[in-house]
């Protein structure tokens, strides 16, 4: 599965945990979580479930840990996938 | 202390009514809230009828951002959102604003957390998913849900507490509300009770056997305050909430004034001479009302209403007769009582809240809603007060004082005086 695709996956994820959702329009690799998407830090833990859920993977703490951008978030995911298969 | 305590603001998540204009209609023409629950009967329960407000989670959208409302499962948070911010715009404020009101508070109080977000967790855990649980279950797990919620929602700046006395909470809590208004400590108070009846809360005083049990049939007859078949008391679910203030703060930004609380009391029997954990001591009610009218300098032949506690078991009775010797009014002289229960059921902690809200429109519209289920009275009652003191259908009449009192388990007591704004 390349970025792109997991990268519109992951917009529907990060959706609900946002108040002001045209940032997610131009979202980049850089775009931090928290300072850009303007997320509360309690919901990373949400997002984490959410995505697990959604790509039947397991993101362990310290994996959970690097993510902090939209790229950091895609690269984890990709990993626990790759390990999954 | 001069300083006078007015009621500007009331909302409402009741059985037989969900805001302000559905209640007072269904409380005007003695409409009843409750109704038989299947799934009580698949439970083995003796009791099948429960009081349970038509509202959905979903019904908060406009009140709460999507953000918060995404993962919000605690219905007794639910009712008390609505019920607060609805008082909060009926007192002529908005929701969108990002001040920090310093001079406003909350009391808001409940008996237990939800337990359906409890259970979500027990259910979690013991199935070693905990990691699964999110970042929102605690603040729904904690006693201080509602308030938390309800204080982020209204940007609240002053005292900020969630109380709990059992079936006395959302009384105290007004009363609460009132004394730090009349200390001048707070201007500004939001405060109420909510509830929560899902089948642990039922099935446990289910048990207890304080449940009528003989009216599964016929679920809108369930709850008969003062009645001969009276056989034990309904549980609903619901929260009531009021904005109270100080008068000049209140007169200064041109609020609606709709009643005045005069005073008021809360104590404990003690458990002693009669009381239990379960039940009253007589001499702890009688010292609570006499406290509540000394309080607010009322005379006991003022007394115009009394929203009795009435719960529709063998206490009723007690309650009556408390009220008789302690007011010294029997017979025809007796005032005359309703008991909102008789429509709803006994909404516990909520049950203070939700009667005093409609103590304030019986003021404010100047009528007397009747007791419902009450065509064969209990004649231990009517022994000590006149039958025309307990109304069966609505009174038109002008309400100038009245009285209401709650009492729960812990023999806790709360006693309060209203009167019409003069």
């Amino acid at each position: 599965m390349d970025r792109q695709v997991i990268l519109d996956e992951l917009k529907k994820v990060l959706s609900p945990y946002m108040v002001n959702k045209e940032a997610l329009n131009s979202i980049t690799d850089e775009t931090d979580l928290i300072k850009d998407l303007k997320i509360n830090s309690a919901n990373l833990v949400d997002i984490i479930i959410d995505a697990e859920n959604k790509y039947d993977i397991e993101i362990d703490m310290d994996s959970a840990e690097k993510i902090h951008n939209v790229g950091s978030c895609i690269d984890v995911i990709l990993e626990k996938m790759k390990e999954k298969s | 202390m001069s300083r006078r305590v007015v009621v500007t603001g009331l909302g409402v998540v009741s059985p037989n009514g969900v805001g302000i204009p559905a209640f007072l209609h269904a409380i005007q023409n003695g409409i009843s809230g409750l109704k038989f629950v299947p799934q009580y009967k698949e439970l083995n329960f003796n009791s099948q009828v429960c009081g349970v407000p038509p509202f959905e989670l979903e019904d908060l959208k406009g009140y709460l951002s999507d953000v918060a409302m995404y993962g919000l499962k605690a219905s007794t948070i639910g009712y008390a959102i609505k019920a607060a911010a609805d008082a909060w715009l009926d007192a002529g404020n908005t929701l969108e604003s990002n001040e920090i009101r310093w001079e406003t508070g909350c009391v808001f109080g409940n008996s237990v957390a939800d337990t359906e977000a409890m259970k979500r967790v027990i259910s979690y855990v013991d199935a070693k998913q905990a990691r699964k649980l999110g970042s929102r279950m605690v603040e729904q797990l904690m006693n201080s849900g509602a308030t938390a919620y309800i204080s982020g929602l209204l940007g609240l700046g002053n005292r900020v507490i969630t109380n709990s006395a059992a079936c006395a909470t959302g009384s105290q809590a007004v009363l609460m509300g009132y004394e730090y208004i009349k200390h001048g400590i707070a201007k500004r108070m939001v405060v109420g009770s909510n509830e929560y009846i899902d089948p642990y809360i039922f099935g446990a005083f289910d048990s207890m056997r304080v449940l009528a049990r003989k009216f599964n049939d016929e679920p809108e007859k369930a709850s008969r305050p003062m009645s001969a078949t009276a056989n034990g008391f309904i549980p609903g679910s619901g929260a009531g909430a009021l904005v109270i203030e100080d008068l000049e703060f209140a007169l200064a930004r041109n609020a609606t004034i709709y009643a005045e609380i005069l005073g008021g009391d809360t104590n404990s029997g003690g458990q002693r001479d009669g009381g239990t954990m379960t039940a009253p001591n007589p001499k702890g009610i009688a010292s609570c009302i006499t406290n509540a009218l000394h309080n607010s300098g009322v005379l006991p032949q003022e007394i115009d209403l009394i929203s009795g506690h009435l719960t529709a078991t063998a206490a009723d009775k007690m309650e009556i007769e408390s009220w008789a010797s302690t007011l010294n009014r029997r017979g025809d002289e007796f005032p005359l009582t309703n008991s909102l229960k008789s429509m709803i059921g006994h909404c516990l902690s909520a049950a203070g809240s939700i009667e005093i809200v409609a103590v304030i429109l019986q003021i404010m519209h100047k009528f007397v809603h009747p007791n419902i289920n009450l065509e064969d009275p209990n004649p231990d009652i009517t022994n000590i007060v006149s039958v025309n003191s307990l109304p069966t259908q609505r009174i038109n009449k002008e309400i100038n004082i009245a009285a209401k009192a709650n009492f729960g388990f812990g023999d806790v007591n709360t006693c309060l005086i209203f009167s019409k704004f003069k």
